[in-house]
């Protein structure tokens, strides 16, 4: 296949070609090659190949766990232009296993750091000057699959070996499924704010959903996601979220085991004495196992801040921030399980959201809390939290 | 259910072709769900006014009499406010504010009456913006320095000050202290003639930033694009170089911006699109707001389709026109279908996977005293688009687009040479006022060594934008300058998008040679398609962007295709008139199951709307994008030149080197026509007369010819585009002026003609090279020497005897064979009128020949019927007038007569002397068409804002040498009640001729009780002529320009100011208003003349 010849880094302050350090190939499982300049960190890296359409906040991108192993492709060509900074980290470290840009660019914001000092930093590598777009055309028509990013001398550049290698890499990459992705990316117990007491399973949780709570004046306690529902429900929360966070929810029992614990108490105590519930995107799929439907992958994914999701009552369609391979299969859902489909995607009609028909339970394929994306959404913690406050009220 | 349309009229700066777009899409969506559409518009010159694109078109002046007699014909029962551009806006609340939409009983479709109105009154707008919580400028009135003291006391500093009811805000200015307020407003509260201010907020070099929304009424809220202006705050929008999507905010900059935009369009209930702009606060460390929330202004919102969202619109590939239309009759978002993927619907919001730059045109070329600063008034004609995967690629192709001659990314002003010292530069060169030709002073700046910060201080331009310009200028200097090419070197240049021609400059080799090179090595621009997705979905968009990089998306089309040329930007001489024929070229082609493939770089056309052909390349519309596309399509294509304007045409002679075909009349044809020597001894050879003059190359030869044939002489380039470089010289020392700074807008060659003074005649005909049809015979109004594009032109011609008729279209037949002309040609003529009791007969000469479309073309087409262009494009692909079933000879007039009235932005363009002469001016043109000559007339001054208020005083004051005509006019003007009001001369000629007249001061005698009179609202008219030759007039310049900007009609042709008599004098009788068809209809009178 035809290879690129590569534009160099070049550094802000001398507006000037610095010398390519290091070559990079990305190599596909379908035997493809993507040659370009690395940047980061020099290790090599593999992992499901996914894209971004996001044109802006590649650093929560980076930074959201639910990425965590995951090459991600961001189709937007510019990448880096106002740096990092701590606000928009949505996690304590970048998750995603390397990045793929079109042009890394240099910041041009005071105060903020550049991308690939903050990857490097951390251990990811990333590889720049891809035709991102013929990459993501590819994904797009051959669904998800594995990559892996392998760094030569900038001699070696093209090198024919150094493809194989890492095609031969992609092929080799353990599967999304056979990983500790969730307990990887989980932390430890944190507590934040004060008011109604919500208690949040971390199961990748960014952090902008942890601000959306405080913001409003709720409580949260974070639990990582080995935390038993015992643990949870002794704290005696008054609203339980079940946040984002990596993988196959299918690949990971102990966990849905303890959300539907926590889902059932929330049944139990019913309206008299409710427990509101809020699933978000992993979340979302846990509590729709809980309740007897099964999850799916979808063919590549959702990943982006541009999705039209339609409720189903009043019409309405939000533009939405996701990212996620897999869904709740609607047809599924046990009619028995008093749960609604709440939203749809405009898109291809995968299941955007659940109701419980009379109980406060509300889950989100999307991200209400944005980071990237939109905050059209943000209202669902109103919701939840209204809820909450009412149950409180109600004792 | 029938809905009306308004147009936005004719071209003007700020409201350009950008709503031919808008609504030619509202009608083809409207139609689409079945529903009548009834449009109005008075410019002829747009594909929404062609057949097919509505039911019933209106070819009428917009105004509230005229709409009104529209409604009660039509009884439509929904009106469609939001895509005419301001003006449709304007009378859509003007009807039902006068209780016509009531009365008719037509509902207001879309955006109700009432956002609008909240939108557009300014005091209103702000009340509903502080009510949700948005951010306004802190603004006040003062009428004392105390007053001002007091106001920055309570919202601090910079503040800009502006005194109320001066015209171009002389006496305005900033203050960043109370030192400079109390100086400032003190000034200003004196220039002000009611002394008073307004103070308000500076935000200059604030970034500025755009938001695209649309709200349906179902709620749902979209935004399609953001835009970041690289010129910040202070210049306005559509002066401004911007990029899309905005490059230098943080996601929640962004999402900050995009909330509140969405908040705005929620709260004032808008159903349909919607353009916000901010001002955000520069200077912000993204990490120094724990709370995300970055200053921010809302500064404009504009309640309509606009400017920006047709920018928005090509930027992206979302339709919006088109969907603004659907909104309007109440289908929700997700209810449309998304027409690039077919799949997925309206409602999301596009992600791109490019960079998109666009770049204001200014007619500066054409005006060169004009005041060039940019700020508040927009002064633009027209811009540039360029997409491409990178900002520096995408920028470049932007600079290629401008089409500006030599003016590419190494262009410096010759003035700028001496000063080399970096600091000095920017010092003298970068003024905090920006000027239009900022961007290469900054390339200029940035080539002496100047620092990003240096720059960034002056200019407020966002550092990330000038380390992007920095490195291109340092790349071309240290990797590109003086180097012998590689492989490696020139895929980078070719990368980072270099021009071919800028490598060849650079390398000190041709440009062929860089082009010969990439092609041996393999280095060729792929297409990329704009999809609105990313390639998220598969797409099926025939749009497409050039950029070097891997996979190409367009592989060749497959059958029968051909290459159409677009015109690029709009500029004067040079307007919407080429991308009507264009498009109804692609039309065409279609029609004869040919694949019609646009090239274009202008975001504001219907040329450059994904459905006008079978495949779209936005590129910039010069030799190395042409050769790459025609070999991207497989090579041997056929290519047609005649439509695009003089672009298109002057790459005519190259199409074949660069592996097309020229189709239509061939290369040498046009050359000939082209080449005014050459053409000259064409005619000389064919026996057409033509005006006695010859080509000069030196000021020598031209004073040599000029005294054998006499003056006045007219003098132009040889090769010529809106008659740019042209002026009449009536005597040596003006022809010495001449040359002294005219030479550089042609050739180097000069051409110097005998004057003229008889009529002048214009015909647009179509030829196969045997057989010529000729459309019609045009007459001006105004006598040669007013230039063309200026002219009132009537068709069918009045004042021609059948004898000069016949010899003009013989004339013409001759012509068209021995060139010969394969498609359109259009022809000037002067008739100088015979005497017949003296037994002279008249004669007929030939001034210039264009084998190629005219500004006329669309004008003609509308009012005859005759397809000029459909049967231009089947005659250029091989096939006969005969075949196409039209037979040679003059088209048969019928029973109407038509006008194409020029109309011009004079008040947006400041210093800009309005007289009219053989250098093109107007920026558009109305039509008024009626069953008889009078009422024809009077509907085109109305449409082009030349009639004069019924009643008040007329300000005569002309130049000696015009003394003589003016008394008709004079004469005229009191029959029909105007007060006269003359200067010293004038006004004795008025009593001479027994008028009453109020003698007023002349300026230069120190008293401008002349421009009081103007300003004072009580001017009907102006009738001025400018004194003879160039030389300064300085009163006559100044009268002008108050006409103007008063917005008080100014004639200052005489020709023209008696056809405004002869109107006036049978307003009072009435016109009609019907459609097209109609008239078109109506059997022809008895013979014209």
């Amino acid at each position: 296949m035809l290879v690129e010849w590569q534009l160099h880094l070049y550094s802000s302050e001398t507006y000037s070609y610095a010398p390519m350090s290091r070559a990079a190939v990305l190599g596909l499982e379908d035997g493809s090659a993507w040659w370009g300049e690395a940047f980061g960190d020099s290790t090599t890296a593999s992992g499901e190949v996914v894209f971004n359409t996001a044109m802006t906040g590649y650093q929560e991108v980076c930074s959201d766990a639910s990425y965590n192993g995951q090459v991600v492709v961001m189709t937007y060509p510019l990448i880096g232009n106002y740096g990092v900074f701590d606000r928009a980290a949505e996690s304590r470290v970048p998750w995603i296993e390397a990045l793929v840009v079109r042009e890394l660019n240099a910041t041009c914001r005071e105060g903020t750091g550049e991308l690939d000092t903050y990857l490097r930093t951390h251990g990811i590598p990333g590889i720049s000057g891809v035709d991102t777009r013929a990459l993501v055309r590819r994904l797009r028509s051959r669904g998800t699959i594995r990559g892996a990013l392998v760094q030569v001398p900038p001699h070696l550049a093209h090198d024919p070996e150094a493809a194989a290698e890492a095609v031969a890499k992609a092929r080799t990459a353990t599967p999304l499924q056979s990983r500790p992705l969730v307990a990887e990316s989980t932390g430890p117990v944190r507590q934040y704010g004060s008011g109604p007491k919500i208690a949040l399973l971390d199961t990748g949780v960014k952090e902008n959903q942890i601000r959306c709570l405080t913001e409003r004046g709720a409580q949260v306690r974070v639990f990582p996601a080995t935390a038993g529902a015992r643990d949870v429900l002794s704290w005696a929360p008054d609203g339980i979220v079940v946040s984002n966070g990596p993988g196959d929810p299918a690949a990971i029992p102990q966990i849905a085991q303890s959300v539907k614990t926590m889902l059932d108490a929330s049944l139990q105590r019913g309206a008299t004495r409710p427990l509101p519930i809020l699933g978000i995107c992993l979340g979302h799929q846990l509590i729709g196992r809980a309740i007897g439907a099964s999850t799916s992958r979808l063919p590549f994914g959702h990943h982006g801040s541009n999705h039209p999701v339609q409720d189903t009552r009043s019409g309405r369609v939000a533009v939405t921030s996701q990212n996620h391979e897999f869904q709740v299969d609607e047809a599924s859902i046990p009619e028995s399980s008093g749960f609604v489909v709440s939203a749809r995607n405009l898109n291809d009609g995968s299941v955007e959201g659940l109701r419980h028909r009379t109980l406060p339970i509300r889950t989100y394929q999307y991200h209400p809390e944005g980071a990237p994306g939109p905050r059209d959404n943000e209202p669902a913690f109103d919701d939840f939290l209204r809820d909450v406050r009412d149950a409180v009220a109600r004792r | 259910m029938k809905v009306l349309i308004i147009g936005s009229g004719p071209i003007l700066i700020g409201q350009a072709a950008e709503f031919d777009y808008a609504g030619t899409q509202a009608c083809r969506a409207l139609r689409e769900e079945g529903i009548e559409t009834v449009l109005v518009n008075s410019n002829p010159a747009t594909i929404m006014t062609d057949p097919g694109v509505a039911d019933v078109t209106y070819i009428e002046p917009l105004t509230v009499e005229v709409l009104e007699r529209v409604i009660e014909r039509e009884r439509p029962d929904g009106l469609l406010a939001t895509l005419g551009g301001q003006t449709g806006l304007n009378l859509a609340v003007a009807l039902a504010e006068a209780g016509i939409l009531e009365r008719y009983g037509v509902r207001m479709l879309g955006t109700p009456l009432r956002a609008i109105q909240q939108a557009e009154d300014r005091e209103a707008f702000k009340q509903l913006l502080i009510e949700i919580g948005e951010p306004v400028p802190e603004s006040t009135t003062a009428h004392s320095v105390e007053e001002a003291l007091a106001f920055a006391r309570r919202t601090g500093y910079p503040l800009v000050v502006r005194p109320a009811y001066t015209l171009g805000g002389t006496g305005g200015g900033f203050a960043k202290d109370d030192e400079e307020l109390r100086t400032v407003s003190a000034r200003g509260i004196a220039a002000s003639p009611i002394g008073q201010v307004l103070i308000e907020r500076s935000l200059v070099g604030w970034k500025e930033l755009e938001y695209e929304v649309m709200r349906d009424a179902g709620d749902t809220c979209i935004t399609i694009c953001n835009m970041e202006n690289i010129d910040p705050m202070g210049v306005h929008t559509g002066d401004s170089i911007v990029v899309a999507p905005s490059q230098t905010l943080t996601d929640k900059e962004y999402q900050q911006l995009r909330s509140a935009a969405l908040r705005i369009i929620r709260a004032l209930g808008i159903e349909g699109g919607c353009n916000v702009q901010f001002a955000l606060h520069p200077d912000r460390a993204p990490s120094a707001d724990p709370d995300a929330k970055v200053p921010y202004y809302v500064i404009e919102v504009n309640p309509r389709v606009s400017r920006s969202s047709a920018l928005a619109s090509k930027a992206t590939g979302y339709p919006i026109a088109r969907v603004a239309a659907k909104i309007a009759i109440g289908k929700r978002l997700h209810e449309i279908p998304n027409a690039v993927t077919k799949r997925t619907t309206a409602a999301f919001e596009p992600a791109l996977d490019y960079v998109v730059v666009k770049i204001p045109r200014w007619p500066f070329d054409k005006f060169h005293g004009a005041d060039r600063r940019l700020g508040t008034q927009m002064k633009a004609t027209g811009e540039v688009m360029a997409i491409d995967r990178t900002f520096e690629a995408a920028f470049l192709k932007a600079l290629r687009s401008l089409e500006v001659k030599g003016q590419g990314l190494l262009w410096e002003s010759p003035a700028w040479d001496q000063v080399r010292d970096p600091e000095a530069f920017v010092e003298r060169y970068l003024a905090p006022v920006a000027t239009d030709d900022r961007l290469w002073r900054v390339f200029a700046a940035l080539r002496r060594g100047a620092t990003v910060d240096a720059i960034h201080a002056r200019t407020h331009m966002d550092r990330w934008f000038l380390r992007k310009l920095a490195f291109v200028v340092r790349f071309a200097a240290e990797e590109l300058q003086g180097k012998t090419p590689t492989p490696a070197l020139l895929r980078r240049a070719k990368r980072l998008g270099y021009a071919d021609s800028d490598i060849a400059t650079l390398m000190g080799i041709l440009t062929a040679d860089v082009r010969g090179l990439r092609a041996q090595w393999g280095i060729r621009p792929v297409y990329k398609m704009v999809d609105t997705c990313a390639a998220e979905f598969e797409a099926v968009t025939p749009y497409f962007y050039s950029t070097y990089e891997q996979e190409n998306e367009a592989l060749p089309l497959d059958g029968p295709k051909a290459i159409v040329l677009g015109s690029g930007p709009i500029r004067i001489g040079q307007g919407i008139e080429f991308d009507c024929c264009c498009v109804q070229s692609t039309l065409a082609l279609r029609d004869q199951g040919v694949a019609s493939i646009m090239v274009n770089s202008n975001p504001e056309t219907v040329s450059t709307d994904f459905d006008s052909s079978a495949r779209l390349y936005f590129e910039p519309l010069d030799e190395e994008s042409v050769a790459s596309i025609i070999e991207n399509e497989g090579g041997g294509l056929r290519v047609l030149t005649q439509f695009g304007g003089q672009t298109a045409l002057n790459l005519a002679d190259r199409i074949e080197a660069l592996g097309g075909i020229v189709a239509g009349t061939s290369a040498d044809a046009i050359g000939l026509a082209e080449d005014r020597r050459r053409f000259h001894e064409f005619a000389t050879a064919l026996g057409i007369p033509q005006p006695p003059g010859g080509t000069a190359d030196s000021l020598g030869e031209a004073l040599t010819i000029a005294q054998e044939i006499g003056y006045p002489v007219l003098v132009r380039p040889s090769y010529v585009l809106g008659g740019r470089g042209m002026e009449i010289a009536y005597g040596p020392e003006d022809l010495e002026r001449y040359f002294g700074h005219a030479l550089d807008a042609g050739t180097g060659r000069v051409l110097v003609d005998k004057y003229l003074r008889g009529r002048e005649v214009e015909v647009d005909a179509v030829s196969d090279g045997t057989d010529t049809l000729v459309a019609g015979v045009m007459e001006h109004i105004e006598r040669a020497g007013v230039h063309s594009g200026d002219s009132f032109a009537v068709y069918p011609a009045a004042n021609l005897l059948p004898e000069e008729r016949d010899e003009i279209v013989h004339l013409t037949q001759r012509i068209a064979q021995a060139l010969p002309v394969r498609g359109l040609l259009n022809i000037q003529f002067i008739v100088e009128q015979g005497d017949r009791v003296g037994g002279s007969a008249s004669r007929v000469f030939c001034l210039e020949v264009n084998p190629r479309a005219s500004r006329t073309v669309p004008f003609l087409t509308k009012v005859t019927g005759v397809p000029l262009v459909r049967l231009a494009t089947a005659i250029s692909l091989g096939s006969t007038l005969r075949a196409e079933g039209f037979a040679p000879g003059l088209w048969p007039t019928r029973g109407l007569v038509a006008l194409k009235a020029p109309v011009f932005s004079m008040a947006k363009l400041l210093d800009v002397d309005t007289y009219l002469g053989p250098e093109m001016k107007s920026t558009g043109e109305v039509m008024g068409i009626d069953h008889s000559f009078a009422p024809a007339l009077w509907k085109s001054l109305v449409a082009a804002g030349l009639a004069p208020a019924p009643s008040g005083s007329v300000l005569v004051t002309v130049a000696d040498k015009d003394k003589d005509e003016v008394s008709r006019i004079i004469e005229g003007l009191h029959w029909l009640g105007y007060d006269i009001v003359a200067t010293r001369g004038t006004a004795a000629l008025c009593r001479s001729l027994g008028v009453p007249v109020r003698e007023i001061p002349k300026l230069a005698d120190g008293d401008d009780a002349i421009i009081r009179l103007i300003r004072s609202g009580t001017c009907a008219a102006v009738v001025n002529t400018p004194t003879l030759g160039k030389d300064v007039d300085r009163d006559g310049f100044l009268i002008r320009r108050a006409a103007v900007e008063a917005r008080v009609p100014c004639l200052t042709s005489l020709d023209t100011a008696l056809a405004v008599v002869t109107a006036l004098r049978a307003s009072a009788v009435s016109y009609s208003v019907a459609p097209l068809s109609e008239y078109r209809a109506a059997e022809a009178v008895a013979a014209a003349e």
